[in-house]
């Protein structure tokens, strides 16, 4: 096993503990810190890539700022811990079924494109802070600048639903 | 064994060296403290730690024997996941923001493997400590929540808000040094403030440059500074720990080696905010004096031996013999120190980046102190309208006004 190898099965492992807690953990707290721990170990993975400003700003945005808030709304509501109710008949019976078939469907796809999937190189050319930034501002600065309309657009949204209580 | 050293030299020397790091790191916390309440003692006219060791020397020992035999009971009712991690991720994040300071310009070579002064160079290592800090809210939110204490709860809550608010303006000051090195590694930053017979004027803070792209960002220190005393929790923004109203804040229900790890994290960032500060806009190892006096690389020996001299001469009459062994033996070891680096000039030469680094390092931290010795608490909503409504648009204007100015310059 080389080097890289072991680093990504033990943060892809994380990833999957994290996910599988973020659900099975009866607390809200619990389950926003397990996905903080997705977060940070995808971040990992994306270092791994050679995305070195990718990764980053997955810890900023996602794990800093994004999940932040939730842990505050969470701590500021006082939340307890969530009551476990019997589930649906249709989430016993059709659940596990489809999303076995879904993780099957997706396997099959990735086996089948055998030798077609490259990997990511170790220092991603494309990836590098100065390649994306020409990228985003220059290539796509319309779309880009667009989307960040339509952030701003959602925050007042966000806003006026705030207003409109009192 | 000299072929396994080279071989494995990659993983070998980083480890020696966050071993090394850890390891003064914590001594500087430990006698961080002891510097902090002499000094304070002496603004409020007190003598401050006099009775462990020779002027109080050994204090920072005789506290750290206290924390590790304090007893470490469990609160009823705590969060028992939350309460034991919480600490360990405050410490873990502080001690990680060390790891991408550069502390020195020298590259050297160790079987066959090329390092440098300080543990990782990436290329984006200010995107990594932004990251660190963007983390480091959660240690303290969850001692807060963990606790089971309505003090501790709102101490968490408090500093949280506080992080959130501060962190923004926090980053937003530091673009215009961004806009003016075009790097995001903090090495390069440091490297384009040394600008050779330009000195201290080369530096960020006053923005002299010789291709004349570069702009005074006494703004961006400024707005820098604040946000990150609030960011570390401390006068004047230490209200998640307002002994008046919140007890001890987010540990209050911490006792013995877990409180410790929240003081070593609070005293470990400080550390790192003050190295930020001094490489973003104090040009970090970077002589203040022109490149072309060289008489100034002396400077180190002849602060040294002086100071060796006054220890020697002060500690003999000493009132413990304790102390007249221990100041003179450390008086006279700093000041043959001195003389060694009078006398070899590639020794010298080797320490002048290391010796400016921390100087500059050294000052912040009394700086801090200072203030703490100074001023009073500001009240909670004083703290939040001064976050958003007046460092955050002086941060956004000290962009435009960088960029602007950049621009016009270009073309």
């Amino acid at each position: 096993m080389t080097g890289p190898l072991i680093i990504f099965l033990v943060l892809a492992a994380l990833a999957v503990l994290g996910a599988v807690s973020l659900i099975l953990q009866r607390h809200p707290i619990h389950s926003a810190l397990s996905l903080i721990v997705v977060m940070v170990a995808l971040a990992g993975l994306y270092l791994l890539m050679g995305a070195e400003f990718v990764a980053a700003v997955q810890i900023i945005v996602y794990g800093g700022a994004i999940m932040v808030l939730f842990v505050f709304v969470i701590m500021l509501l006082n939340a307890g811990a969530e009551e476990r109710t019997n589930f649906s008949k249709l989430a016993t019976y059709a659940g596990v079924p489809l999303a076995v078939a879904i993780a099957g469907l997706i396997a099959a796809a990735i086996l089948k494109s055998g030798a077609n999937l490259s990997t990511a190189g170790p220092n991603g050319a494309l990836t590098s802070t100065k390649n994306l930034s020409m990228l985003l501002l220059r290539e796509f600065v319309y779309p880009f600048e667009l989307t960040s309309f339509l952030v701003l657009v959602a925050i007042l949204g966000a806003i006026v639903l705030a207003q409109r209580e009192n | 064994m000299s072929d396994f050293l080279t071989e494995y030299a990659f993983l070998i020397v980083p480890i020696v060296k966050i071993v090394i790091l850890v390891l003064i790191v914590l001594t500087v916390d430990a006698y961080l403290t002891w510097l902090e309440r002499k000094v304070i003692a002496h603004i409020q006219a007190r003598w401050g730690p006099y009775r462990v060791g020779p002027h109080g020397l050994l204090q920072p020992l005789a506290d750290g024997v206290k924390f590790i035999f304090k007893e470490d009971p469990l609160p009823a009712n705590v969060d028992k996941a939350g309460y034991f991690i919480a600490p360990f991720i405050t410490l873990m994040l502080a001690l990680t923001s060390l790891a991408v300071i550069p502390f020195g310009p020298q590259r050297f070579t160790v079987f066959g493997y090329e390092t440098h002064v300080g543990i990782a160079d990436v290329n984006i290592s200010l995107l990594v400590l932004f990251a660190i800090t963007a983390l480091s809210v959660y240690g303290v939110a969850l001692a807060g929540w963990a606790s089971n204490n309505k003090y501790s709860l709102f101490g968490g809550l408090r500093s949280s808000a506080q992080m959130i608010s501060y962190e923004l303006a926090l980053t937003l000051s530091v673009v215009g040094v961004l806009l003016i090195a075009g790097d995001f590694s903090l090495r390069g930053i440091i490297e384009h403030q040394d600008n050779g017979n330009l000195g201290i004027l080369g530096w960020n803070i006053f923005g002299f440059s010789k291709d004349g792209l570069g702009f005074t960002q006494i703004i961006g220190f400024f707005c820098f500074f604040l946000a990150a005393i609030a960011e570390t929790n401390r006068v004047p923004f230490d209200l998640p720990e307002a002994e008046s109203e919140l007890v001890a804040g987010y540990h209050t229900e911490y006792a013995s080696m877990k409180f410790a790890m929240f003081f070593i994290a609070e005293y470990t960032s400080m550390i790192t905010v003050s190295c930020l500060a001094t490489i973003l806009f104090f040009g970090g190892w970077v002589s203040p004096f022109p490149a072309s006096w060289t008489l100034t690389h002396y400077l180190p020996s002849v602060l040294l031996i002086p100071f060796g001299a006054w220890l020697v001469f002060d500690g003999i009459r000493y009132e413990t013999v304790f102390g007249r062994i221990l100041l003179p033996g450390v008086g006279s070891v700093l000041a043959l120190l001195g003389i060694a680096l009078a006398l070899f000039p590639s020794f010298n030469e080797a320490i002048q980046g290391p010796f400016w680094f921390l100087g500059k390092v050294f000052a912040f931290l009394f700086f801090y102190i200072w203030m703490r010795g100074t001023l009073p608490r500001f009240r909670y909503d004083q703290l939040m309208t001064f976050g958003w409504k007046f460092l955050l648009p002086v941060a956004i204007a000290n962009v435009v006004i960088t960029s602007a100015y950049l621009l016009w310059r270009m073309y």
